[in-house]
């Protein structure tokens, strides 16, 4: 099954914590069940989406890495 | 986790206020509220007249970290004052001035940045801080 993205963030070349200030930001903007698709390459996303995850109660659907960019997929709750 | 985290900021240079403003929009990312006490040299960055300036850095950056520190600006990090900008819009950011500090500079609530929400005395402070975790930098 494919997830329907609702809307993608390129956060690609932002340094922390703009990755995920810009996702907190658009996540607001969605409505329950929608579905956020981030790009990132700040090395420190990986573990700082699954936190963002975790704390926030929005789940993350898909964690991947292509070369140097991080692609995390977050449904709202 | 909504503990709320309590800052008292002192310091007035670049490099310790970005990685203040770093720990602040984290905090207002997770849906923690943040109260930041504006002491002494951070007070004096926030004037709305500098407030986008060149601020220095700490002594221990040097001219390697300088460099390493300009070049990551070049690259278009964001300011401090930008990601505080951000981070009071996505979550709970309150900034107070320290009432001694605005004597010290002999400052009124005019000649702060917006950024800036009012001006406290350190008890206020201390009620905020109420069961928050506290950090100073």
């Amino acid at each position: 099954m494919t997830i329907q993205i609702t809307r993608q963030l390129d956060a690609r070349g932002l340094t922390c914590p703009m990755p995920i200030v810009k996702t907190a930001q658009a996540m607001r903007e969605l409505a329950a069940g929608e579905v956020l698709e981030v790009l990132a390459t700040d090395a420190g996303s990986v573990k700082d989406f699954a936190a963002w995850s975790r704390t926030t109660g929005n789940p993350l659907v898909e964690s991947s890495v292509d070369g140097s960019v991080f692609r995390f997929v977050l449904r709202k709750a | 986790m909504n503990r709320t985290l309590a800052i008292g900021l002192f310091s007035g240079t670049d490099d310790r206020l970005n990685a203040a403003a770093v720990l602040i929009a984290g905090a207002a990312a997770l849906g923690r509220p943040v109260h930041v006490f504006l002491q002494y040299w951070a007070l004096a960055a926030f004037r709305g007249a500098i407030i986008d300036e060149d601020h220095g850095l700490a002594p221990e950056a040097g001219a390697a970290g300088a460099d390493a520190v300009h070049r990551l600006a070049r690259l278009g990090q964001a300011s401090w004052a930008e990601t505080l900008r951000q981070a009071k819009e996505i979550g709970q950011v309150e900034i107070q001035a320290c009432s001694l500090s605005m004597d010290l500079f002999e400052l009124e609530a005019d000649d702060l940045d917006p950024l800036v929400d009012g001006v406290e005395g350190v008890t206020a402070f201390w009620l905020a801080a109420s069961d928050a975790d506290v950090l100073f930098i």
